[in-house]
């Protein structure tokens, strides 16, 4: 039975090719299509996501609290309208107090990985010219576990400062506002007067010329001791093997330790809403794409209704039901956009791997660079699924259309 | 002989700013192995009365007995299946469907029901053709044959469920004279030989003639012949 639907629906398809392909080409472009651009999208969402997760930390802790201690009155009377005027806040020593049993709590948690730092305002002063810098007091060998900062050396490795705890490694555009070489020394004032010299061991280079000339990175011990603070630290970097766990893990953090931990999509979270508007913008398009195409199904599939009203007829005084001729022109629709899937599918992916093999110069950038792709299984899937999906109902209204003709009206008519 | 078909007091009105009564009040029997003709003017409702006998069309007052079955509270469903299993048509214009071939088309009513399997339905639909002198012909495609070849196939599909009744709106209307003598003998020998029931309707004399009995219908009522 159903066979015997199917063939007729392909019959009717095959007397009219020409349309038939027409109207086939814009599933299978509207596939593609909707993959290559999806594609493109998802890959330089990646992409920027990618540099965004690497280039912060995913959690960072500092010594600040989200919200002011609560005042005793107002935990006793909850809910209740308190006014203080005039509060002080306690003076407090800067830092994050008990860093070591914090740090301990961070290590025990499985895939993450958390390295402290003190970071105090400083300037150098070389050749006449003061320069304030951010000098971060930090442990090398663990930095270079959390931070992608040894990636962006072009001179020397973060880890020389464990052989050297007088060096520093500092940015770029440091070196070359003050025509400093590597090798030479620096004398760097802290905000607190001292003032200690330091050998250059390394430049890094990240291609944001603030950061490349506003930080500095020196051994923890040494900037304890140049700002005063033995023995403390000021925030925090954790790393997470998954960084989507971020948001909730910095919660969970904070939950525990008091100190406001924050996570990268809190800390970017202008940056993440532009990503959600840029791919809702970028799935509307593409379907409108697909869209287009359900009409020309649409279309096809109400021309061969029109022009098949006398076989309608037939078929329905022979002894079909009303729902097996909607069947016939529903599965026309799921035909359509099953061949458009099968070939739309190949193509996309033909057109994602010609894009793939782009290379373009970026004026300014001297590394040719190829477009971001990233494409996974639901993609297809969606692909797939919408082109059915619009074929199917797009072949559903003529269907409905076809299965509530009267045979007795164009029998009548056609004698 | 028994009576398969059998309609009383029947009538069908057509509602709308001028209100049409196509049949008005018919009863008649007709039973197995008879030839009936109706005759009738143009417009005079014989042609409606035939698609009220073949459950095409409902009756605004009046009832259809099919095997003595009434079918009053029936659905389009349970009227489609019946038409299926019981009913055959052969219209003026052969109505074959043009990507079908010739056997294709005679198969597609048992494909329907569903009944028999593929290769049977196969060899009914040879044995169909042949029995109407189409074996030839049953690969070929509605447009690769003549008129009276095509409302030859268009029996052998109304014959293809092996109904009871075969109901014929103006079967020879467009067929030469040669076909249309061929075509009248398979109907006539459809009720005489194979003892069906037939109703045809026809504005042609010589093949009411061939009937058992002539029904004449005019104005929407049945008149003395």
């Amino acid at each position: 039975m159903n066979t015997l639907l199917i063939s007729i629906a392909v019959k009717h398809l095959l007397a009219r090719k020409r349309q038939s392909v027409v109207s086939l080409m814009g599933v299978v472009l509207g596939v593609a299509f909707f993959l290559a651009i999806s594609t493109m999208m998802l890959g330089s969402e990646a992409d920027f996501i990618h540099r965004l997760v690497d280039n912060t930390p995913h959690i960072s802790i500092t010594d600040e609290y989200r919200n002011p201690h609560r005042q005793p009155v107002e935990t006793a009377y909850q809910g209740g309208a308190v006014e203080i005027r005039s509060v002080k806040p306690e003076t407090e020593t800067r830092g994050i107090r008990g860093f070591a049993n914090i740090l301990d709590y961070l290590r025990a948690i499985p895939n993450l990985k958390a390295s402290p730092a003190l970071a105090g305002e400083a300037v150098v002063s070389f050749a006449g010219k003061d320069v304030a810098i951010s000098l971060n007091g930090v442990l090398p060998a663990e930095l270079a576990t959390v931070s992608t900062i040894q990636s962006y050396m072009t001179d020397g490795a973060i880890t020389d400062l464990i052989a050297n705890p007088d060096g520093i490694i500092v940015g770029s555009e440091l070196m070359r506002v003050l025509s400093l070489h590597v090798g030479e020394n620096i004398t760097i004032a802290a905000s607190t007067g001292q003032i200690h010299t330091f050998k250059i061991l390394g430049v890094f280079h990240t291609g944001r010329a603030s950061y490349d000339q506003s930080e500095a990175f020196v051994a923890l011990k040494r900037v304890q001791s140049l700002l005063g603070r033995p023995n403390r630290i000021n925030s925090i970097i954790v790393k997470l093997a998954d960084p989507y766990a971020a948001r909730d893990m910095a919660a969970r953090i904070e939950a525990h330790i008091g100190y406001k931990a924050v996570s990268w999509q809190e800390a970017s979270e202008d940056i993440m809403s532009t990503l959600m508007i840029r791919n809702i913008i970028m799935y509307s398009v593409v379907s409108a794409v697909l869209v287009v195409a359900a009409f020309g199904i649409y279309n096809i599939i109400s021309t061969v209704v029109m022009e098949k009203q006398r076989d309608i007829a037939i078929l329905k005084s022979m002894g079909f039901h009303a729902v097996d001729i909607e069947w016939i022109f529903v599965t026309q629709g799921m035909v359509l956009g099953l061949i458009g899937c099968a070939t739309g599918l190949p193509l996309g992916i033909a057109m994602m791997l010609i894009l793939e093999s782009f290379k373009f110069h970026v004026p300014g950038s001297s590394d040719p660079i190829s477009l971001p792709l990233d494409w996974s299984w639901y993609q297809f899937v969606i692909a797939a699924a919408f082109a059915l999906v619009s074929a199917t109902l797009a072949a559903l209204l003529p269907a409905r259309k076809a299965a509530h003709v009267q045979p007795v009206d164009i029998i009548r008519g056609a004698a | 002989m028994t009576v398969v078909l059998r309609i009383e007091h029947m009538t069908r009105r057509l509602t709308g700013d001028v209100p049409v009564t196509l049949v008005d009040d018919i009863s008649l029997d007709v039973r197995s192995g008879e030839f009936v003709a109706i005759t009738g003017p143009s417009g005079s409702g014989k042609s409606s009365l035939l698609y009220l006998l073949g459950l095409l069309d409902r009756p605004s007052a009046g009832r259809v007995w099919l095997d003595g079955i009434d079918t009053g509270g029936y659905g389009d469903d349970e009227l489609a299946d019946i038409r299926l299993a019981h009913l055959g048509f052969v219209f003026q214009s052969h109505f074959l469907l043009p990507e079908f071939t010739a056997r294709e088309n005679v198969m597609l009513p048992m494909q329907r029901l569903g009944r028999l399997t593929q290769s049977q339905i196969e060899v009914r639909a040879q044995k169909l053709l042949a029995d109407l002198g189409l074996g030839e012909q049953a690969r070929k495609y509605p447009h690769q044959m003549s008129g009276g070849q095509s409302q030859r196939v268009a029996i052998a599909r109304a014959l293809a469920n092996d109904p009871k009744i075969i109901l014929a709106d103006e079967p020879t209307g467009n067929l030469d004279t040669k076909s249309s003598g061929v075509v009248q003998q398979i109907l006539k020998n459809l009720a005489h030989t194979d003892g069906r029931a037939v109703v045809a309707v026809t504005h042609d004399p010589a093949f009411a003639a061939l009937a058992d009995r002539t029904l004449k219908v005019v104005d929407g009522k049945l008149a003395a012949p």
